[in-house]
This record gives structure tokens, C-alpha cells and sequence, in this order.
């Protein structure tokens, strides 16, 4: 009886945070479709913005830069922060500590510190600036975003249950992927995600690093500023979240339908 | 249990050959992070403390930049910033902890969507989110005309450019960097622990007190260090929001490599943001028995 | 449980090999996109955003067969600590006049050769000759503006000619100010009878002592969204630059613009080739098109800025000639100064501006 309250209880909170996230999402989409070229106050209802943003080749491509580089830094420093949270969580050696709090300061840094010295850097050694020079940068901040994460969700891992395995007979890859990976595999999703909505966002590290032609959505939306952040950007974040959205729903579908075909399976 | 047996006698014959062979894993594991760290984050900070004891103009070695920043307005500018970071990630924590732990607990076929649907808002651009926010708040936006309507208030409530709207701008952005890991480490979390507590005895508050949150701790831990720190060096949303009338040490250092095109001091008041957070951190780990956690 | 950890067995191999042929394949976009096309001249322009209307950039394209390519920023500042930092590749930048000054100091810029670009005749002699670069050696005027009050008449309703208006305590709270030192230095020094370009420490410390004093008024120090807040009503007197004012104007028309009587800032918008570029030659030529009348004319019409190009004016429509908030008549530009840059001054005001905001 209290259980069934409290379940309700869960509910209520859950929306109503979903409420507070959303929110200022809602507001973001209906100005999608305002008249008015200024995000500010509502004059009236048009496709307009979703007709410019179709010929907008800029921001396009832009957002197409964003996409390249989130994704790649994201794998990328998942994989590395992964794997750097288990050597850390696992081992100790000399020079841990230290090593700990150097891992702390790409999180501490202010951005433009970390823009404009990187910048410095790769001026020094002639690197050509692309996307590439974005990507990396996004790396050396995202890797201890994951470490971190995953490192927390290490913590409570039973080491025993990896020997357990290997007791009775599984090898190191079986272990990993039958054991290990299933069990972390929270902590990682949950470390990628935040390191994709990091690089996503990012907009100082990527003015200072980013190449001639290798403009990001973010440094594309700041420049809009001088002279109004249109509509038409609303209007392009409304069509990501839909695709997104879409993506997800799909998602949970396939995985309703395997769920119940297993069901069904093991029923027959 | 055999298994049990034959665990220990294991680990009473680890032999020295196995724990080299152990700590060699480790150094392979942290290769990739040594190498892309220490090139592309080591380096640029080695060129900001080159910076930071250069003469304006790049003259000569000199230690005039870190003086100045003994300086009280500094100092006060340092204080405001660290409140601000405290208080946003007090909120952030009541406000996250229950959403994560009911998303913990949800059917373990949502969980990864529900967790997505709450990251999602944030892969639209911050401007136009930050400007909906303040669609929402300004003084003839849909908070006031929504309370008017209903004729709950006569003048229009003076909710932007506050304090108030400072925290819950920031507590907006960094909500999912105190979910995120909450969420990772609750996942953990056994049932069976929590019926053994009852069964000894526990009512349901000191389950809570005693196991849970004990074991979620490092959730909450590596939360602290995603939103303290962060948040510590933010100034655009205090900005935005809070009508950029008060300096923190974000606009401090920014301003410098901007504006006030002086290198040198912004790079001695970044080396000493971070020694600073860096060495309280250590502080904090110690004092909450952190060890492991990050 | 053992079909279902195989499956996710299966999945990460198979993840692992589509990982591998992903990372090739966006390899291969990023050196397709890194590559310009073979043969085709590409000339790299760094400027604001919607700076540059695409028509123009089409017919220089079409008329001598070079691609523009587009590059962002949203600042002069951050302009100029990339260039400082040592990012290269521009080939044209769009700075201001007071940073023009700086970047010419610091040696970031080349200079233009007289010769290549015979159409700066057309530009008015008033804009010429900047105190940032007096010989033109360095940069050419492209559009320019000034820095005067945004006023929502519908709830100011008294006649606003002065810097007065924004210490007027029956304004509280609805009043807006520039987000930049200078700027906002500059009205409390005009207010107080002083050059915006004041070297004196007493003055500089009046005018900081008159802006703490404003502070309580001032609702917010933006130096972006002065068009949203005064288009939303939220602030009724905004210190604003002349082309924000506008656009907001053309939103709402309680909103006009005011140069006041004590005089403010000009500012010019200039282009100038860094010291690291790759197509000199290219550059040069979009300076030379982008300088003749009739495009000019087009600019201006476009963006609603004031054309410092003489010869432009009567290719210009008379909406933008005759409004005063856009071609101030000569009686009023005489009392506008351009902002020159301080110099060793700079962390002075820095300092003040810091006290300012800190209080």
C-alpha cells in the first residue's frame, strides 16, 4: 500500500523535473515559428524560418561540423576515460595521486584558458587548424568528464565477480565482455552522453581551435548576435530535438518488441 | 564455497611476477590519456604559467601578476564566485538525487531513454534556450502574465536580472551533470541490501540515511566535482540572467585575454583558480574519505 | 541470460568493426573537407555574422571566380586573441577601428598596397583618416555607425537629448547599458564635459565614481541583446549601438534613436588583411569590389548601416540617405569622436571598470 504511493510519489517528482527541463523547450519551439526576427516577443505565427533555414547552407553546415566533432570526441574520449577510470580504480601506483588531480584540470580550467593556450600550442607546432584541431580539443577536456563518471560507478563494482568468471573458466575477453562491460555499461552511456552534450555546447574552446571553414552550430549562433539570433536557429534546434526524439521512440519500440518476442520465446 | 577457497589461495600466492604484470596493465590502460593529456592539455598549461611570470609584452621573467592578485577586490570577487558554486550545487544535488534514483528504479527498459529525454534539452543552442528562460521570467513575460491573468499579482514580479535568476540558470545547466552520475551509481545499488536492513529492523529513513545514500556517495561525490568546479569559472549565464552587474572570476579572466588584452595577469589568475580547486579538492577528498571515488 | 550476453557478445564485435569503418569514413570527409576543390581560388573572410549579404558575395564569386568562403566571429576581442594566439588562414578580416589600432600595433596585419584597390577614391574624406590608421596604410573604412540611447517613447514620453536621462532615478531599473568599458567610460566622461579619449586619471576616477553611482538604475550591462530588451519592453532607455537600436525600431515603433547633445562614439567597421594570410591577391580584389558605388549602395540597403563610401549616396534609397538616426547630419558628427585606443592606459580602465562592476 505505502509502495504504491510511494511509486506515485516518483512519478509526480519525475514529471515535474521533466517539466522544469522542458520548459524553457517549449517557449524555444513555439518561437519557431514567431514572425518577429528577434527572440523576444511574439508577433505573430510563420513557416517562414523553417522555408530560410532550408536554403541556409552556413548553418548546415555548421551543425553538420557540430555533429562530426561531437560525435568522434565523444567516442573518442569515452574510450580513453574509460579505460583510464579502470587503471585508476583498479591500480595503484606512484604518482597516482598526482596523476588524479592533473586528470582534475581539465574540469577546473576556464575555457578561454584552455581555448587560448591550446590555440598558442598548435601555432607553435604549425598544426593546421581544421576540424580536427576542435576534435582534439574537445578530447582533452571530455576525458576527464568520463573518468570522472565512470569512476563513480567503478566504486561500487565487486571486483570477485571478475574473478568469479574466471573461475570457472571464462578468459579475460569473455570476462570482459560478459561481465565487466554489462555491469559498467551505465557509467559509460551516462559518460559519453555527457561528453557529446559537452562538445555539442561548446562554444569558446571551439572559436579559438576551430579552422577556416570548420565553423561549429555554436560559433555560428554567437556571431548571429550582432545582428538578432533568428528564429531560424530555433527552428533548427526544433528539428534536431524532433529527429532525436523520433531516434529514441524508435529505439524504445525495437527494444519493447525484442523484449516481447524473448518473452514470447522462452513462454513457447 | 569452492569458489571462495580457491580465491584465496590465489590471492595468497600473488606472486610479485603477477603484480608487475598488473601494474604493467595499468600504465597501458592510462597510455592513451597520458599521451593525448599530456600533449594537448600539458603543453597549452605549460605555455599559461609561461604567461603568467612574463612581463607584459613578453619582456622578462617576473612574479608582478600574482602580486597584484593580492589585492581585496579579488579576493571578494573569488568569494562572491565560491558561494554562487555552493549554493547552485546544493540545489543541484536535492533537486537531482531523487530524479536519478526514480530513474534508477524505473523498468529497466525506460531507464536509458528516460535518461536521455533529460539530456536531450541540451543539444539545443544555449543562447536560444537561455533567451526562453528569459521569455519566461522578464517582467511582461509568461510567469507575470500568467500570475496576472489570474489575478494573482498587481505589478509584475522582478524575477530576472536576480539573484534568483542566476541560481536557477545555473541550476537549469548543470542539473544533468549532477543526474549523469548520480544515476550511474545508484544503478548499483542492490535490492537485497535494502530488504536486509529492513529485515534487521531499519525503518525506512534509516535505510536511507544508513545504506543508501552511503553507498551512493560517490554518485554524489563526482557530481560535486561536475557542477562545483564548473560552475566556479561560469559567467555568461550570471550574465544573461543576472544582468552582468556583479564580477566573477569567470568575467575576471575573461576579460583579461579579451578586453583588458592583458595575457599575463588572466594567465596568473587561472594558475591560481586552479591550484586552488585542485588543492581544495585534495582537502575535500580527505575529509570525506573519498579515496577511489576520483 | 547466456543468449542474451552472447547477442551483446555479437553486437560489441560487430560495434568494434562499424566503429572502425566509421572513423574511416569520417576521415576521409574531414580530408575532403579540409581539401579545397583543385584549381578553384578560395578566398577566407572572417567577419560578424549576416555581415555580408550573399548576393554580393555571388556576384564577386561569379565575376572573377573566386569562392568566398565565410568564417564567423562574434567579437572584436575574440578576433583579435585568435590572431594573437597565432590562428592563420584569413584571408580578409572585418575588425573595428579601435581594434584595427591594436592590430596594427601588434604587427598582426599587412598592409594594403594604394594601388590595388583605386576604389577608396569613392570614400568620404570625414572617414578617412582614422586616428587607428591615420595613413590608411593598414585597414579600409567598410560601414560604420554610432553609439547613442534607444528610447521607448511610449513610456518616455519627455524629449531625450542628453546622457542626463540614464542617471534619472524615475528610470530605475529600465535602463540598460553597454557591456563595454570604453563605452560606457565614454558616456559618463561626455556627461561630464570630458574627450572619451581622456588620458587624466582624475577624470577617469569621476566617471567611475558617476557610474557606481548610476548602478542601482541600470538593470542589466549587455552589449548583444540591447534589440531584445528594448523590442520586449523590458527596458525603456537602452545605451545602444546605432544599427541595434534600429533594427529594434523596426520591430517596434516606440523605439527611436538619440544621438545626444554632449556627443558620443563613432565607430567604423574596417577590413584589413592579417600579416598570416594566404591569398593576398584575392583579399585585395573583394576589398576593390566591395569599395565600388553600386555595391556600396547595396550594403548599406542590405544591412540599414551608413556607407562611408561618398559616391555610394545618391545610388543609395532616400530611407536610408535622409533618416538622421542612420546619416546624422554634419552638426551632430562633429561632436562624435572616434575611440582611440589607450594604450598602457588600458588596464587603468580595466581596474575602474572592474571596481565599477564589483561593487
Amino acid at each position: 500500500m505505502r509502495h504504491r504511493g510511494l511509486r506515485w510519489a516518483a512519478g509526480l517528482y519525475v514529471a515535474l523535473i521533466f517539466l522544469f527541463l522542458y520548459l524553457p523547450i517549449v517557449v524555444l519551439v513555439v518561437f519557431s515559428f514567431n514572425k518577429s526576427r528577434l527572440n523576444a516577443v511574439w508577433t505573430g505565427f510563420t513557416f517562414d524560418w523553417y522555408r530560410q533555414l532550408w536554403t541556409d547552407f552556413a548553418i548546415w553546415r555548421a551543425t553538420g561540423n557540430s555533429l562530426i566533432v561531437g560525435v568522434a570526441s565523444a567516442v573518442i574520449s569515452t574510450a580513453i576515460g574509460t579505460m583510464a577510470a579502470f587503471a585508476l580504480h583498479r591500480y595503484s601506483f606512484r604518482g597516482k595521486a598526482a596523476f588524479e588531480s592533473f586528470l582534475q584540470l581539465p574540469i577546473v580550467i576556464p575555457e578561454i584558458v584552455m581555448g587560448v593556450s591550446l590555440l598558442a600550442f598548435y601555432a607553435l607546432i604549425d598544426m593546421p587548424l581544421g576540424i580536427q584541431t576542435v576534435t582534439i580539443a574537445h578530447v582533452a577536456f571530455n576525458i576527464s568528464f568520463v573518468a570522472v563518471i565512470v569512476r563513480a560507478r567503478l566504486y561500487a563494482f565487486d571486483f570477485t565477480l571478475e574473478e568469479a568468471a574466471m573461475d570457472l573458466g571464462a578468459n579475460r575477453r569473455q570476462t570482459f565482455f560478459r561481465v565487466t562491460l554489462p555491469l559498467i555499461a551505465p557509467g559509460v552511456a551516462a559518460g559519453f552522453l555527457i561528453a557529446l552534450t559537452l562538445s555539442l555546447d561548446d562554444f569558446i574552446i571551439a572559436f579559438f581551435t576551430a579552422g577556416p571553414g570548420a565553423t561549429t552550430l555554436p560559433m555560428q549562433v554567437y556571431s548571429m548576435m550582432r545582428f538578432g539570433v533568428t528564429p531560424k536557429v530555433n527552428a533548427l534546434s526544433t528539428l534536431i530535438l524532433a529527429v532525436v526524439i523520433v531516434i529514441g521512440v524508435v529505439g524504445q519500440f525495437l527494444l519493447r518488441a525484442r523484449a516481447q518476442k524473448e518473452a514470447g520465446g522462452r513462454a513457447a | 564455497m569452492a569458489t571462495s577457497q580457491t580465491l584465496a589461495r590465489e590471492r595468497a600466492l600473488d606472486t610479485s611476477d603477477v603484480m608487475r604484470r598488473k601494474l604493467y596493465g595499468a600504465h597501458l590502460l592510462l597510455l592513451p590519456a597520458y599521451l593525448w593529456l599530456g600533449l594537448f592539455f600539458l603543453f597549452p598549461l605549460l605555455i599559461i604559467v609561461y604567461y603568467s611570470v612574463s612581463q607584459a609584452g613578453g619582456a622578462g621573467f617576473t612574479l608582478e601578476h600574482y602580486a597584484r592578485l593580492w589585492d581585496p577586490l579579488y579576493g571578494r570577487i573569488l568569494w562572491r564566485s565560491f558561494w554562487l558554486a555552493v549554493l547552485t550545487t546544493a540545489i543541484t544535488i536535492v533537486l537531482a538525487y531523487p530524479f536519478a534514483y526514480a530513474l534508477a528504479r524505473a523498468p529497466r527498459r525506460w531507464r536509458m531513454f528516460l535518461l536521455m529525454l533529460s539530456v536531450i534539452p541540451f543539444w539545443t543552442n544555449f543562447l536560444i534556450r537561455t533567451y526562453a528562460w528569459m521569455v519566461i521570467l522578464r517582467s511582461n513575460g509568461l510567469v507575470n502574465s500568467v500570475l496576472a491573468s489570474l489575478g494573482l499579482i498587481e505589478r509584475p514580479l522582478s524575477l530576472l536580472y536576480t539573484p534568483g535568476a542566476v541560481l536557477l540558470g545555473l541550476v537549469y545547466g548543470f542539473l544533468p551533470f549532477m543526474i549523469l552520475p548520480i544515476y550511474a551509481s545508484i544503478d548499483r545499488l542492490e535490492p537485497s541490501l535494502l530488504e536486509a536492513a529492513s529485515d534487521l529492523g531499519a525503518r525506512p529513513r534509516q535505510t536511507f540515511w544508513r545504506v543508501t545514500l552511503p553507498l551512493t556517495a560517490p554518485g554524489i561525490a563526482a557530481g560535486v566535482l561536475l557542477v562545483f568546479v564548473p560552475v566556479l569559472g561560469m559567467f555568461v549565464i550570471p550574465d544573461l540572467m543576472g544582468g552582468a552587474k556583479v564580477t566573477l572570476v569567470g568575467n575576471l579572466i575573461q576579460n583579461q585575454f579579451l578586453s583588458a588584452r592583458n595575457w599575463e595577469f588572466g594567465s596568473a589568475a587561472s594558475v591560481v583558480l586552479m591550484a586552488l580547486v585542485v588543492i581544495g579538492l585534495r582537502i575535500y577528498k580527505r575529509f570525506f574519505r573519498l579515496e577511489g571515488v576520483f | 541470460m547466456d543468449k542474451r550476453v552472447n547477442r551483446l557478445e555479437n553486437l560489441c564485435a560487430k560495434g568494434v568493426g562499424t566503429l572502425k569503418k566509421l572513423i574511416l569514413v569520417v576521415l576521409s570527409v574531414l580530408l575532403m573537407a579540409a581539401a579545397p576543390a583543385a584549381g578553384v581560388q578560395v578566398v577566407n573572410i572572417y567577419n560578424w555574422a549576416d555581415y555580408l549579404p550573399e548576393d554580393v558575395i555571388r556576384d564577386f564569386e561569379r565575376e572573377t571566380g573566386i569562392r568566398v568562403v565565410y568564417n564567423v566571429f562574434s567579437n572584436n576581442e575574440e578576433l583579435h586573441a585568435r590572431l594573437r594566439a597565432g590562428a592563420s588562414g584569413y584571408d580578409l578580416i572585418f575588425p573595428s577601428d579601435y581594434m584595427v589600432e591594436v592590430l596594427i600595433e601588434e604587427g598582426l596585419l599587412q598592409p594594403i598596397p594604394r594601388e590595388a584597390i583605386p576604389n577608396i577614391a569613392h570614400i568620404d574624406q570625414r572617414f578617412l583618416s582614422l586616428p587607428a590608421d591615420p595613413e590608411n596604410k593598414y585597414a579600409v573604412p567598410y560601414l560604420w555607425g554610432t553609439t547613442g540611447i534607444g528610447v521607448n517613447t511610449r513610456y518616455v514620453t519627455e524629449e531625450v537629448d542628453s546622457w542626463d536621462v540614464l542617471w534619472d532615478p524615475k528610470y530605475r531599473g529600465r535602463i540598460a547599458m553597454l557591456n563595454d568599458a570604453r563605452e560606457v567610460f565614454a558616456v559618463a566622461l561626455k556627461r561630464l564635459g570630458y574627450s572619451l579619449n581622456s588620458r587624466d586619471l582624475a577624470e577617469l576616477q569621476a566617471a567611475r565614481d558617476l557610474l557606481i553611482q548610476q548602478k542601482p538604475l541600470v538593470l542589466t550591462y549587455d552589449s548583444d541583446n540591447t534589440k531584445n530588451l528594448l523590442v520586449s519592453e523590458e527596458v525603456w532607455l537602452a545605451h545602444g549601438y546605432s544599427g541595434d537600436v534600429l533594427m529594434a525600431a523596426e520591430e517596434n515603433p516606440n523605439i527611436v534613436y538619440v544621438v545626444p547633445k554632449e556627443g558620443g562614439s563613432m565607430w567604423m567597421d574596417m577590413m584589413a588583411i592579417p600579416r598570416t594570410a594566404r591569398n593576398v591577391e584575392g583579399a585585395l580584389k573583394l576589398i576593390d569590389f566591395l569599395l565600388r558605388p553600386d555595391i556600396s549602395a547595396r550594403l548599406s540597403e542590405a544591412i540599414w548601416y551608413p556607407s562611408p563610401n561618398r559616391t555610394s549616396w545618391e545610388l543609395t534609397s532616400p530611407e536610408i540617405m535622409e533618416d538622421p538616426s542612420i546619416h546624422p547630419p554634419a552638426e551632430v558628427l562633429d561632436k562624435l569622436e572616434w575611440l582611440e585606443d589607450l594604450g598602457d592606459l588600458a588596464p587603468v580602465v580595466d581596474r575602474l571598470w572592474t571596481e565599477v562592476k564589483a561593487d
